[in-house]
């Protein structure tokens, strides 16, 4: 894609720091702060893992054994943010800081302090949502959507606090999309023209402004829930003029978006994976662009496909069912594009392009299961079942979370200047490929034959798949163990990487020293 | 009920699941017992055949390239990177396909959502964490509450067939006919769905949705709240018998009696003294089915969401405030008014089991004609 007449030779002279807590604290270092993201989502990612476990322990067997339903909701509820808000959006926020200003030769992020900042509040965010856990009445528990009045009129006294943390994960969040606008606006270097950029910097400048977009209607939504608890305000309250349904149609503005939000940088991720173990150009450039704008452009108009059970008049199912089929079309050109990336390259499979090859299929997958859902005579018996919990699941965990765990071992000898070890990271791969599907997979059977999602208990005729899906469960968080492993030996030591660590690597990432110096590109490369 | 259209599903079963699933009718949709419901069904089929092909074809060509274009084979990479051709094409075709399915989904979706020419109709209200149904033709309205009981849930009992699936009083409707529902809530959303009908419509507090069906076969049809509407989300299944139409007549004229027949009863209580042993031991029954979720069977409740009852200042002193939140609940809270879900004997005895159970004991004996006062007090019926 692009090569460097004028590689950096002094950065390893002022490679100097600020030592202890203080390093960490006050850094408005990239990299630092991007490692502090990936840290911070692998903590929130075993979290939010643990109340899965939870759950599935619950669901194991019909009968309620191990927790009382309003622990159980609490758990669904809190396993929901903290995966969404807490391990994915920070995950790759933390990519996004470590890997933009490298892709594109900029010395740094635009806005370095505010980088420390949006970081720093994101823990206190959770750490105000963790607590409520612990306080009288538990928990928020009206499901990550927070529907109304379920999450007004109807909730526990935590949820000011539920208010408070998601607001500040918005502003974090938000704090972080300027920055990645910032940056890749004014600070790629000589020669980095648009449709040079990487795709990874491309989805994410996309992204960002989707975020920039659609946070402040989050943060609309939830004030609204606050004030329509605390200060008798009737935004969704039937009885003061308002309408409850009102809720999920601002909520989803921000929904829907948001899910896309969670999977465009995947994209990128994966459009830099597979080109470099196909060694050969990725295929239509361009038009994985363009499909990427496309995508968040007719993201602003789906939301109501998951409100076509509210009653809505016929004309707007039809136009939301449309709607939602059409976006399908872009998503489908991602994916042949892929695949004529592979076609006729000279292909090899190290552990980042297992990732990679799992995650086209298995999105693919729940890209299809998208497209059932979005037919509506069907969607209403799909609905608010296992089979949407299938579905978002293949699109997020085997899609979302396999890009990111790609990612990490893709530019892990970046990171830490040493290569991972390949046979643990081979037998992490295929642990987490089959108990993902063990786990997912029949989650759509039960859905169709029934099973609604967020119950602690069901029917006989589910029992069955239900001790698959947790043995599945259970397998699939013991396998993120092995990552673990993984990271922590990499971090410690391990064989020497090169500057260019893989063999078919193209961009500017890879022209610098591995572990990447302190400092890069304090003058920037000259990009042909 | 029992049809096994399931069967196309059985190789994906099998390779997943064994054997035991062969049979395959607890894999996938069911066909249900309406026109509707089968044409749901049929498009869901079409469209997952759909899927699967477009699944077949990205997957295969994707398996070919591992196993043919790869570097230990010693292939050179080929150069090429991108075909305006090739991209207008595999453009083109996903629309082409949406094309395909949408017609069909459009059809179906009109005729699903044109509930004019109804000959029967049911207005269905949601509350935490039941459904009440009125046949506003009828003069018959009643509460419908899971029947499971609680020691099977709590695994002291052996679960039944109809574990979390069966209610006290199911909803009867009548076959042949086209039935309109009209739904709404008292409180939070919930959603009624029923599968072999393909109905699923949210019940909004303050706003009716429609919804309609017409069934071919009489049977038990079974379904649950799929809206997440707080604690027992999980415990608020639906039933629904469908009747030959005068079967259904039959039932409804006995319904109605009964109901009068409660009535009447209710008049006669007025004059009646209940005594203590009496009501407590209705008044348990009653409490176990329509308190025990928020207030717990030993009345500690579950603070500060639920309060306790035990011990609790109105329970053992406030008497006139203890009627009141009975008849009226706490307007913006989960504490619904039960004047309309229980009876005047089955709310009288409430009370004084309130009034005398877990140590709260007052001796109060609360009787009908105290409360039936207070209901005409204010006006309530
Ligand atoms: C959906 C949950 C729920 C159910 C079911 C329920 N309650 Fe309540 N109840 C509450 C809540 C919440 C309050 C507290 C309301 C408030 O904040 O004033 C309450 C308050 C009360 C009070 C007043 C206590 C006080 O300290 O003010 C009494 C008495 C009571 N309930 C009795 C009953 C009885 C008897 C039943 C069954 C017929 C019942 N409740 C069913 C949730 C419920
Ligand atoms: C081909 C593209 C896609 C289509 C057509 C599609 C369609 C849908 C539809 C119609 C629903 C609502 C189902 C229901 O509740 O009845 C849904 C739910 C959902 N989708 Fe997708 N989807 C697609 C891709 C994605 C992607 C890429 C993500 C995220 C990475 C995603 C995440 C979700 C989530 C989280 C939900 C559930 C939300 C909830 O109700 O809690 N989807 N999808
Ligand atoms: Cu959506
Ligand atoms: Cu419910």
């Amino acid at each position: 894609m692009s090569t460097v007449t004028t590689a950096d030779h002094h950065d390893e002279h002022h490679d100097h720091k600020p030592t202890g807590i203080k390093r960490w604290l006050f850094t408005t270092n990239h990299k630092d702060i991007g490692s502090m993201y990936l840290i911070f989502a692998l903590v929130m990612f075993f979290i939010g893992g643990a109340m899965a476990m939870v759950i599935r322990l619950e669901l194991f067997q019909p009968g309620l054994q191990f927790v009382d339903p309003q622990f159980f909701n609490q758990m669904t509820t809190v396993h929901g943010l903290i995966m969404v808000f807490g391990a994915v959006m920070p995950a790759f926020t933390g990519l996004a800081n470590w890997m933009i200003p490298m892709m594109i030769g900029a010395p740094d992020m635009a806005l370095p302090r505010m980088n420390n900042w949006s970081f720093w509040i994101l823990p206190f965010a959770f750490l105000i949502l963790l607590m409520t856990l612990f306080m009288p009445g538990g928990g928020p528990d009206f499901g990550w959507t927070f529907y109304a009045p379920l999450s007004t009129t109807y909730s526990n006294d935590t949820t000011a606090l539920f208010v408070f943390s998601v607001h500040i994960m918005g502003i974090s969040s938000i704090m972080g999309a300027i920055n990645v606008i910032v940056t890749i606006v004014n600070m790629r270097a000589p020669g980095m023209t648009w449709m040079k950029m990487p795709l990874f910097v491309w989805t994410w400048l996309i992204t960002a402004f989707l975020l920039i977009m659609v946070m402040p209607v989050l943060a609309g939504v939830v004030t609204m829930v606050l004030t329509d608890k605390y200060f008798a305000t009737s935004f969704f309250d039937a009885a003061g003029g308002g309408d409850p349904v009102l809720f999920q149609h601002i909520f989803w503005f921000f929904g829907h978006p948001e899910v896309y939000i969670m999977i465009l940088p995947a994209f990128g991720i994966i459009s830099a994976i597979v080109p470099t173990f196909a060694r050969k150009k990725l295929f239509g450039y361009a038009s994985m662009v363009y499909a990427t704008a496309s995508i968040a452009i007719l993201s602003f108009l789906v939301w109501a496909h998951h409100m076509f059970t509210t009653g809505m008049p016929v004309f707007a199912l039809l136009f939301f069912m449309y709607t939602t089929m059409l976006i399908a079309v872009p998503t489908g050109v991602k994916v042949f594009n892929w695949v004529a990336t592979m076609w006729r390259g000279a292909m090899t499979f190290e552990v980042p392009m297992m990732f990679a090859l799992a995650f086209i299929v298995l999105f693919t997958i729940g890209g299809l299961s998208g497209v059932m859902l979005a037919i509506t005579p069907a969607d209403f018996q799909y609905h608010d079942t296992y089979f949407v919990v299938a579905h978002f699941h293949y699109v997020l965990v085997s899609g979302a979370v396999f890009s990111i765990v790609a990612a990490v071992y893709y530019w892990l000898p970046k990171w830490t200047g040493h290569m991972y070890d390949e046979r643990l990271g081979q037998m992490h791969f295929w642990c987490s490929l089959i108990s993902v599907n063990l786990l997912f997979f029949p989650m759509h059977f039960v859905g169709l034959a029934g099973m609604p999602r967020r119950i602690p208990d069901y029917a006989l005729q589910f029992a069955d798949f239900n001790a698959i899906i947790s043995v599945g469960g259970f397998l699939f968080g013991l396998s993120q163990l092995i990552f673990v492993w993984v990271l922590i030996k990499c971090a410690r030591g391990g064989e020497k990487a090169e500057a260019r660590a893989w063999e078919g690597a193209e961009g500017l990432e890879w022209e610098v020293p591995s572990p990447a110096p302190y400092h890069t590109f304090d003058t920037p490369p000259e990009v042909k | 009920m029992a049809k096994t259209r399931g069967w196309r599903w059985s190789l994906p079963a099998l390779l997943l699941a064994g054997p035991a699933y062969a049979s395959g009718s607890n894999l996938n949709m069911t066909p249900g017992v309406t026109d509707i419901s089968q044409q749901v069904y049929d498009l869901h089929m079409t469209i997952f055949w759909i899927c699967c092909a477009i699944g077949a074809v990205v997957f295969s060509a994707m398996f070919v390239s591992i196993l043919l274009h790869r570097k230990s084979r010693g292939v050179k990479p080929a150069t090429f990177h991108e075909s305006t051709k090739v991209e207008i094409i595999w453009t083109a075709i996903p629309v082409l396909i949406l094309i395909v399915m949408a017609i069909p989904a459009t059809r179906v979706l009109i005729a699903m959502e044109d509930t004019s020419d109804s000959d029967v109709t049911v207005l269905i209200t949601g509350s935490q964490w039941r459904w009440h149904y009125e046949y506003l033709d009828y003069d018959i309205n009643y509460f419908s509450i899971l029947a499971t009981p609680r020691g099977q849930i709590e695994g002291r009992l052996p679960k039944g067939e109809n574990y979390l699936l069966e209610v006290d009083r199911p909803l009867v409707i009548p076959t042949d006919k086209k039935v309109r529902f009209l739904m709404t809530s008292d409180d939070v959303i919930h959603s009624w769905w029923v599968p072999d009908f393909a109905i699923k419509k949210d019940t909004n507090p303050g706003f009716i949705n429609e919804a309609w069906t017409q069934v071919n076969e009489p049977g038990i049809y079974r379904g649950q709240c799929a809206e997440l509407c707080g604690m027992d989300h999980g415990f608020m299944p639906i039933v629904v018998i469908a009747k030959e139409p005068a079967d259904f007549e039959i039932w409804a004229k006995a319904e109605e009696e009964r109901i009068a027949e409660i009535r009447a009863e209710e008049q006669r209580l007025l004059a009646l003294q209940m005594n203590l042993d009496e009501q407590m031991e209705l008044g348990e029954r009653v409490y176990l089915a329509h308190c025990a979720a928020c207030h717990q069977p030993n009345g500690e409740g579950l603070p500060p969401m639920f309060p306790a009852l035990k011990g609790n200042q109105v329970a053992t002193q406030d008497r006139a405030e203890h009627i009141r939140v009975m008849v009226d609940g706490r307007p913006g809270t989960s504490m619904a008014s039960f004047a309309r879900q229980l009876s005047l004997r089955e709310l009288t005895s409430v009370i004084t089991y309130g009034r005398n159970a877990w140590g709260n004991d007052t001796g109060d004996v609360v009787q009908a004609a105290e409360v039936y006062e207070y209901m005409q007090g204010k006006g309530s019926n």
